[in-house]
Formats: structure tokens, C-alpha cells, sequence
């Protein structure tokens, strides 16, 4: 069933004097982190089975700088920014996906004063883009009648306003898509943002991703879906702390699209 | 005449009095820095109409909603009512406007009075939800003491405020009815005010025209008492709400909530080592730039009528994932905090003939905890659920780059992830060189 994975980078479209219709950004998550590799990898599955001619930063790739910035380090932020910058404008950027909110959120938005103007859109943007042009369908029906909660990331709620890409996705899977009682504006943080996913919670009564993860797991859900690798880790601990991992899964909306489709 | 003379010297030392301090709060917000949000008069426009005066965040959570909306009216359309109590306290004449507005104005007193009742049962409840039903949000720590008094002495003068127009419509109906109000007599019997006609006689009928007289006056006096001192209450407390909700939701951010600003101080340092030819733009260079903010100087003026504009209803709060899980951080206590300092920088000010006399004091350490900060998820919860879209975010965000830039002090574990980010491009210690390797996993 799976061919091999076609990942060009934006060097060699440029050797053969070419030049992408998207440039995907990774993200240092999607690159390093063994969950979120798989979360990378069913992109570039949709990618490539949509005929999407896309592209990789690949080594020449660098953290956008966001946890730095929101742990309050401005200038390392905007070294990395620069650095970014010069490179995407040397390949004449124009459009980006990336595998993760947070990526979305500082290319979108704090990039464009620093000389970085992209179109840029987070991974279930493009899948609902794909969905309606009718580049990919969802033939394979393995979550019919599954019961999938989707957990907003604050970096693609809140943060700007996307809703409903993900949900309009997770549609096609003819699914039952049930909200947790704190979602889209109201929903609750997974505990990994704002620079927490590298440190020590400070002292509290609880972890954010524990009463997260139990609000999602009082709905007794077979998936619970995220579009963020963090808040992917977040949820996954807080299931496994309720030993639910073998019954619920807990999967990125790619990961849905690629999984019914066989990909 | 004497009563005119009392009420002239009685309304206008209130109106000066209050705009004195009114100033003064101008003056404290304004040593924030310079932030450009006077642009996109239009959107500005309607955000305000739609966020402060129409409430649109409020209806969230319909209950608090609905009973602070018959506060909300009752205040405003009141104000209407407030020009004629103007007018009759000035020129000495009682309810002058009666007679030539006829229908209109028994309409228009009545409409105020069903808004009054409802604002009391409002007030009643309001007062219940603090201090009987304890609502969460309403009885947390950083509200003991003076902000739990504000609170209740706010509705206490309320219900106050309410009895006195009770009282003195009331004593007024009962009086017309008499044949001795001195409200010009139309010959219709009844000043026919909706409550009023049935709560007059109801608690002052049968008294003598003397007394009836004098629980008028009483009312009459009491209300615009009341009316002048709620007004000087204000500066004072969180109710200066009432009046800079409507600038604050003016002045709002109206980029989207996850895009931070880019410090333009770091910017020209940065285009410099990038570009040695760079040349940042003049007036920068004598200039003794701060990273980040360590106390309320430090901090935009937006930042400042957030602190003044806050009403301390604790959404904020209660949405803070940090918060529910009981850490130290209440978003609600940043913007407390922010304005405590900023009215003590102000007092400082004051007795040092409009200079700042350094205290040794700043709102990060002495208000607001490393602790506090740290605690953050940046989330924007907070910013989401403000009514009038103060964002306690920025400040946690402007104090989280002082601890960083000026004094090296973020928590260990960041330390290491700013090497890996400066040394390998990644929060983790992988090599750039690896970074398509899972390509190949």
C-alpha cells in the first residue's frame, strides 16, 4: 500500500529551475520528535498522493524562534527570524504549510515586520483546500461511526481564529465529532505553550494536561484529534495517566485523513 | 435660593474635584510608553459598539449578563433623568421638564424607573453572588480586603442610590395626588410614574404633607449626593470601569491575538549584525533603552488604561489554565497589581511636585512574582475572555523579556534551550544536519 516518500527540498527544485506551489515547514518537532515525525510523515503521504507539488527546507531549516520569543528572549527570536527570512527569500517563498500552530502563528504573524511576508496556512487549512478542490477524498471509511473530540491548539484558536478547518476536515470521516465543554474560544490550553513544554510546571495542584485530558476522556472518545505535536505530547501523557492509552488514540487530523485513506 | 446657591457650590465642587482626579489618572496612564493604536478609526468604531456598548463578550455567560445589563441601562439611561435634577437643583424649579414634554416624560421617568427596579434586584443579586452563593471567581485570594469592600461598598451605594429615587418619586406621587406637589399641577392627578404611582402611596400614603415633604427633599438631596460622590468614588476604585471601558475597547488590539510585537529596539541591533552598513534611525542612540518592562514606566499606555479600566470580574482568571490548576498566576492580580503600582507611582508624583522620586520599588518584585510569570501557558484565554479586551498576556509577555534580556534570570531549563536554539536551530540538542532525517526513519 505505501509507496515511498517523495520529500524534495527547495534546493533541488531550485537546481532543476523550478519552484514549488508550497513550501512545507517542518517545525523542530516535526523533524526531531519521534511522535511528531509521524504526524510529518502522513503530511507528506496527503501531500504526495494530492499531487501537491511541495517542497522542503530540509537541513537549511531553523526553529522559527517561537519558544524563545515567548520565554521572553526577543533578540534570539529575531536572530532566528532573520536568519529564516533570508533564507525563504532567497528561494522567493510565497506560500507555506506547516505541521504545527506554533510555526503558523510567528510566520504568519511576526515575520512580516521583519521582511518575511509568506501566505502561510496551518496543515488542516490545506487539508480543507485539498478536501474541496477534490485533490484527495477520504474513500476508506476506518473511522465510521468512531467517537473523535478535537482539542483547539491556543495557537490556531484563540491565537487566530481558525475553528473550523479542522472540524470541516474530520467531517469527510463520517464520524461522530463531539466538543468538549471547553472548546474553539473557550477551550483549554494543553499545558505546552508559552515556552512550558521545556521546563518544569511551576508549583500547582494539578498538570494543565491532566484536567485537559480528563475533560476529553469524560466523553469516553475513541480518538481524541489535535493539529499541534505539542499539545499531541500533552494529550498522550494525560492519557496515559488515566491508562487509557489502549482505547483511546490520540492522532493528529492528518493523521486521521492519511489513515482512512490506507496512506 | 439658598437651596440653588447650595446645590451650584455642592455640584460644581464635586464636577471639579472629580475631574481633578479624572487628570491625574490621564497623567498616570500617559507616562506609559507611546504604542500606535489610533489607527483603523473604523474598526476602532466598531468594535467599541459592538464589545462596550453592546456587551457582545459579556453574553458569554448570560446570567451575570443579564443582571449586570440592568445596571448597565439603568445607568445610562438615568443620565437623562440626571440633566432635569440638574436643572431643578440650579435654577430651583421641580421637575421642570414636565410640562412640555407631557407623555414623553412620564414615559421616559417611568421607563427609568422599571430599569431602576431591575437594577436592584441586579444589585441583590450581584451582592448574593460575593457574599452568600461565594461564586469562585468572585471570592478568590487577591480580592480580600479593600478590593472585597470596593465591590460591596459599589453595590451597597447602588441600592442606596435606588431607594433615594424611590423615595423621592414616591413621597412626589403621593404629594401630586394631594394637590401639594411642587411639581406644576396639570390637573391629571397623578404624576403617573410606572413604580412610583403604586409604590408612593403604598409606603408614604397617609403621612402628613410636612413629612411627605421632607422624605422628598431627602431622596431628592440624597440621590444627587450620592450621584456626586459615587462620581468621586471612582478614581479610586475598580468602578472607573464605567467610564474607560468605552476608550479601552476603542484602543484594542486588533491584530490577532497570537501575534506578539516585535521589539524594535532588538530589531536594530539584530539588522546591524546582520547588515554592518545598517544604520538604525537616529534618536535611538542616547537613549538608555530598557528590554522589557520592570515597572509600570516600562509599560505602553495601552498596558496602563487596561490596569485603570479593569473591573476585577475575574473571567480571566477563570479561564487560566495555570490558574485552575492552582498555580500562582491569576491574570486578574497582574492587572490589579499593575494598577496598585501605578497609582502609587502617581501619589509619588504628587508630593514630589510631579517628579518620580525613586522608591526603590517596581511593580516586577514587589507586586508581581518571577513565579507568576513563568506560570503562563500564553494562551490567550485571559486576552479572550476580558469583556472589554484588556490583555494581561502583553504584561506577563514584557516582564517575562525584562527577567530575560536585563537580568539573564529565566528558569534553568530555558537557559538550555536558548543554547540549542542559538547553537542548533532547535529547542532540543539535535544537529541541524539531521534535521530531513526522518525522511528516511
Amino acid at each position: 500500500m505505501s509507496e515511498p516518500l517523495s520529500v524534495p527540498t527547495m534546493a533541488e527544485y531550485l537546481a532543476k529551475g523550478e519552484s514549488p506551489e508550497i513550501l512545507f515547514w517542518v517545525g523542530c518537532a516535526g523533524s526531531f520528535d519521534d511522535r511528531a515525525k509521524k504526524i510529518t510523515k502522513a503530511i507528506v503521504k496527503i501531500l504526495n498522493h494530492a499531487h501537491v507539488k511541495f517542497a522542503v527546507l530540509g537541513t537549511e531549516e531553523s526553529c522559527t524562534g517561537d519558544p524563545a520569543k515567548r520565554a521572553g528572549n526577543e533578540f534570539l527570536f529575531q536572530m532566528q527570524a532573520m536568519t529564516n527570512i533570508n533564507v525563504m527569500n532567497g528561494y522567493e517563498v510565497k506560500r507555506i504549510v506547516t505541521g504545527c500552530p506554533h510555526c503558523f502563528n510567528t510566520l504568519k504573524n511576526e515575520y512580516p515586520a521583519l521582511g518575511g511576508s509568506y501566505e502561510v496556512v496551518h496543515h488542516t487549512q490545506l487539508l480543507q483546500e485539498l478536501l474541496d478542490s477534490g485533490r484527495i477524498k477520504i474513500e476508506g471509511g476506518s473511522f465510521k461511526g468512531k467517537k473523535i473530540t478535537f482539542h483547539d491548539p491556543c495557537y490556531l484558536g484563540r491565537a487566530n481564529d481558525v475553528y473550523e478547518a479542522p472540524r470541516s476536515v474530520m467531517i469527510n470521516l463520517d464520524a461522530e465529532l463531539v466538543e468538549m465543554k471547553r472548546s474553539k474560544v473557550n477551550g483549554l490550553c494543553c499545558g505546552a505553550g508559552g515556552a512550558q513544554m521545556f521546563k518544569e510546571a511551576e508549583k500547582g495542584n494539578k498538570e494543565v494536561n491532566i484536567e485537559r485530558s480528563e475533560e476529553a476522556l469524560a466523553l469516553n472518545p475513541d480518538v481524541i484529534a489535535v493539529g499541534c505535536p505539542f499539545c499531541n505530547t500533552m494529550m498522550t501523557d494525560g492519557v496515559k495517566h488515566f491508562n487509557k492509552e489502549k482505547s483511546v488514540k490520540v492522532l493528529d487530523v492528518a493523521e486521521l485523513i492519511a489513515q482512512a485513506n490506507d496512506l | 435660593m439658598i437651596s440653588s446657591i447650595i446645590f451650584i457650590l455642592l455640584f460644581s465642587g464635586g464636577a471639579i474635584f472629580f475631574t481633578n482626579n479624572a487628570l491625574k489618572v490621564r497623567r498616570n496612564i500617559l507616562l506609559g510608553k507611546e504604542i500606535d493604536r489610533k489607527d483603523q478609526f473604523s474598526a476602532r468604531l466598531k468594535i467599541m459598539t459592538l464589545v462596550a456598548l453592546g456587551q457582545k463578550k459579556m453574553f458569554e455567560r448570560p446570567i451575570p449578563a443579564i443582571l449586570h445589563l440592568f445596571l448597565y441601562a439603568a445607568f445610562v439611561i438615568t443620565q437623562i433623568e440626571l440633566i432635569e435634577i440638574v436643572v431643578d437643583g440650579a435654577v430651583g424649579s421641580h421637575r421642570m421638564f414636565r410640562p412640555s414634554l407631557g407623555g414623553f416624560y412620564t414615559f421616559m421617568v417611568s421607563f427609568i424607573e422599571i430599569l431602576s427596579v431591575l437594577a436592584f434586584i441586579g444589585t441583590i443579586a450581584f451582592l448574593a453572588r460575593r457574599n452568600i452563593l461565594k461564586v469562585p471567581r468572585l471570592v478568590k485570594n487577591e480580592l480580600n480586603g479593600w478590593p472585597k469592600l470596593d465591590a460591596n461598598l459599589i453595590l451597597i451605594s447602588e441600592i442606596v442610590l435606588i431607594c433615594f429615587i424611590f423615595m423621592m418619586n414616591g413621597a412626589d406621587e403621593v404629594l401630586y395626588t394631594m394637590g401639594s406637589s411642587h411639581a406644576q399641577n396639570l390637573g391629571d392627578g397623578s404624576l403617573g410614574l410606572s413604580i412610583s404611582a403604586h409604590l408612593g402611596p403604598l409606603l408614604f400614603g397617609g403621612m402628613s404633607e410636612h413629612s411627605l415633604h421632607i422624605i422628598e427633599r431627602v431622596g431628592w438631596w440624597g440621590h444627587i449626593v450620592m450621584v456626586l460622590g459615587f462620581l468621586n468614588y471612582l478614581p479610586y476604585s475598580k468602578h472607573f470601569h464605567i467610564l474607560l471601558a468605552f476608550p479601552n475597547v476603542f484602543y484594542s488590539n486588533l491584530n490577532p491575538k497570537g501575534q506578539f510585537t516585535n521589539m524594535e529596539s532588538v530589531t536594530n541591533e539584530v539588522k546591524a549584525i546582520f547588515d554592518p552598513s545598517f544604520v538604525p534611525p537616529p534618536g535611538d542612540s542616547n537613549v538608555t533603552i530598557r528590554f522589557g518592562a520592570k515597572d509600570v514606566i516600562d509599560l505602553s499606555w495601552k498596558q496602563l488604561l487596561d490596569a485603570y479600566s479593569c473591573t476585577e470580574c475575574g473571567r480571566c482568571t477563570s479561564a487560566c489554565p495555570a490558574n485552575i490548576t492552582g498555580k500562582l498566576l491569576s491574570p486578574r492580580k497582574i492587572m490589579m497589581d499593575t494598577r496598585d503600582r501605578l497609582m502609587e507611582v502617581g501619589k509619588n508624583m504628587d508630593s514630589n511636585k510631579g517628579e518620580f522620586k525613586d522608591d526603590g520599588k517596581s511593580l516586577l518584585g514587589n507586586y508581581i512574582t518571577p513565579e507568576e510569570l513563568w506560570a503562563c501557558t500564553s494562551c490567550n484565554a485571559c486576552v479572550q475572555e476580558c469583556p472589554i479586551n484588556i490583555d494581561p498576556l502583553s504584561i506577563i509577555m514584557d516582564m517575562r523579556r525584562y527577567v530575560v534580556m536585563e537580568e539573564s534570570a529565566a528558569p534553568t531549563e530555558l537557559n538550555g534551550v536558548f543554547t540549542n536554539i542559538e547553537n542548533n536551530g532547535a529547542p532540543w540538542q539535535f544537529a541541524q544536519a539531521d534535521r530531513l532525517n526522518w525522511k528516511n526513519d
